[in-house]
């Protein structure tokens, strides 16, 4: 858009703002409360009206969540479950995606349709036989058995196959055969630096999609030695009488990684959902 | 083509090539492949077909299986607490999605408006809450929503008269505060896709109309709805599909009494009670077999109500244009 075509501030676009502003205001009021309750003690949540301003009880409220759940060893699991599993739908996915870019073989769109087919199967369907499959093989319980079932991503194979064939040019693999590189090579040494772009996208899909997901690791993870935060913190709302500044103080310590990942490639998270989902 | 294999077989030839380039290629191929389709059979499609298999049988995980033909089935669909879990997520499912396209359509649409300036700040921030897990979601917005009198929603509503309410306990209740989650956590996600789609909207249309005299409201509906409609439809698919799983934000606002109680409990919370606190593997893989033909259904419905007839020649147009 040429600069010429901006407008002047106009009165017009006041509602407009008031309306972005509000809905800002909305978007960032439970993270601000999550920490305005995470540093109150639980009474304050009986007042009227409600607390709006920080109290004391930060570390407090911190130490009763580690007394709850193992707070550290819950987020050394998840960021170990996220790390692994991103990194091997990667190299899963690069290495499908450029096989299905660049190279010619019998049945490969057959094979490159039926991915479109396994889009398709809600999670759900395979619950119980994946339960079941994890238990015969003694994974319950543990990171392998949570972290399993993330490995089958397809759109992770769309992203890098669109990546490949779009980046990287058919001259370069060309040449690089030329000079005896064998394929192996050619996707380490080629294909791998230019497609870095498009492994921070799917990474961050990934890295969310498996920090943030429930169903599966509730179902798995039986025994506080191996929860995940998600898990640590779905547990922390068992008890019926429940303090609600020990609840958000471990929400909130469970989210400040997020936000400050976040907020460092804000730009990136962004451009993953549309890249992610309007292809 | 012919050529440079015949340069590279040459070059190639001290090193004693046993496979000739293009069989060596197809080998490669199949290999790079083959990752994705082994985890593919052990976890997707082994999983699928066993749980379709699974739903003719009598199973409590252990022991033997027993042939039962259609009874999980009927069990299932004579079970009134099916039918309410069925409409506790259709209710969830509506109310949870349908303001959030509308109020995405409209925030992303004042975003791409020329006048408006700090776009990124408010970008950023109507997209924050996505990055915060279901769970924690649940959890914040299960202490906005508790049954306390002094609740922070029992407040706000007391503001307009209205007296207390035990969200957690009450049919209605418990459906608004777990779609007004649902709402707050994915918005600002449908605005991020809405406004991507809005930036593709060529500006010589709105300039073209604005000179024939169309208002602001006009070039909304005439112009932006339409070309926004493929955009539309993707979010309409992926919402509703997505409120058909719904699972973790009931699970977790209701805490201990989650699958106890009936005033929230989604089809596949039903599901996960059958297989995991009632044993009953049979029956819970039949509920996921319905599961999975009430998502086909209604997302196609839904994705035909919203593309219809005129869907395909925008579409055509828009190619044409990016």
């Amino acid at each position: 858009m040429p600069k010429a075509n901006k407008q002047k501030f106009s009165m017009k676009s006041v509602p407009i703002y008031a309306v972005l502003i509000l809905a800002s205001l909305l978007s960032l009021f439970p993270f601000y409360w999550m920490f305005v309750m995470a540093t109150r003690p639980s009474e304050a949540y009986n007042s009227i009206p409600p607390a709006m301003i920080p109290g004391t009880k930060l570390v407090e409220n911190f130490q009763n969540v580690l007394d709850q759940i193992p707070f550290f060893q819950a987020m050394w699991n998840t960021f170990l479950l996220c790390t692994i599993t991103t990194l091997l739908v990667l190299l899963i996915s690069s290495l499908a995606g450029f096989a299905f870019a660049k190279f010619h073989f019998p049945g490969k769109n057959v094979l490159f349709v039926s991915i479109l087919l396994t889009m398709v199967i809600p999670p759900q369907l395979g619950l119980i036989p994946q339960y079941y499959l994890v238990s015969q093989l003694g994974w319950l319980d543990t990171l392998f058995g949570a972290g399993i079932v993330y490995l089958l991503n397809p759109l992770g194979i769309f992203l890098m196959r669109q990546y490949v064939s779009q980046s990287v040019p058919d001259e370069l693999i060309e040449a690089a055969k030329l000079d005896g590189c064998s394929n192996f090579r050619i996707y380490r040494s080629i294909v791998l630096p230019i497609i870095k772009p498009a492994f921070a996208t799917l990474g961050i899909i990934v890295f969310t999609l498996v920090w943030g997901e429930f169903l599966w690791q509730f179902t798995v993870l039986r025994s506080p030695e191996s929860y995940t935060l998600q898990v640590a913190l779905a547990s922390l709302n068992e008890s019926y009488n429940m303090d609600f500044g020990m609840v958000l103080s471990g929400v909130f310590w469970a989210t400040v990684p997020l936000i400050i990942i976040f907020l460092m490639f804000n730009k990136l998270f962004i451009s993953s959902i549309t890249e992610g989902s309007v292809k | 083509m012919e050529l440079t294999r015949a340069k590279a077989k040459d070059k190639a030839e001290p090193k004693k090539r046993k496979l000739s380039e293009s069989k060596k290629d197809m080998l490669s191929g199949y290999l790079y492949v083959a990752p994705f389709f082994i985890i593919f059979g052990i976890i997707g499609l082994y999983p699928a077909i066993f749980s379709i298999y699974l739903a003719f049988q009598k199973w409590s995980g252990f022991g033997e299986m027993e042939y039962v033909g259609m009874q999980n089935f009927t069990l299932v669909l004579q079970d009134p607490l099916f039918w309410k879990s069925l409409y506790n997520t259709l209710i969830i499912g509506v109310m949870g999605t349908a303001p959030q396209l509308i109020v995405g359509i409209i925030l992303a649409y004042f975003l791409n408006l020329a006048v408006i300036k700090f776009t990124n700040f408010f970008r950023v921030t109507i997209f924050m809450p996505y990055i915060t897990s279901m769970v924690a979601v649940a959890l914040v917005f299960g202490v906005f929503f508790s049954n306390n009198e002094s609740a922070l929603a029992n407040y706000v509503i007391g503001w307009f008269g209205v007296d207390p309410i035990n969200w957690k306990t009450s049919e209605w209740g418990a459906k608004i505060a777990i779609s007004l989650m649902v709402f707050w956590r994915w918005v600002g996600y449908n605005t991020i896709i809405y406004l991507a789609g809005l930036q593709s909207i060529p500006k010589d249309l709105y300039e073209a109309a604005k000179i024939d005299g169309a208002n602001g409201v006009q070039q909304f509906f005439h112009i932006t709805i339409p070309l926004l409609k493929p955009f539309i439809v993707l979010t309409v698919f992926m919402s509703t599909v997505g409120a058909l799983q719904l699972f973790a934000e009931p699970t977790v606002f209701l805490g201990g009494s989650a699958f106890n109680r009936d005033e929230a409990m989604t089809v596949v919370m039903y599901l996960y009670r059958d297989a995991f606190n009632l044993n009953s593997f049979g029956t819970a893989s039949a509920t996921a077999v319905l599961l999975l033909i009430i998502i086909v259904i209604i997302a196609s419905i839904n994705t035909w109500l919203t593309s219809g007839s005129k869907r395909r020649k925008k579409v055509r147009a828009k190619h044409a244009k990016g």
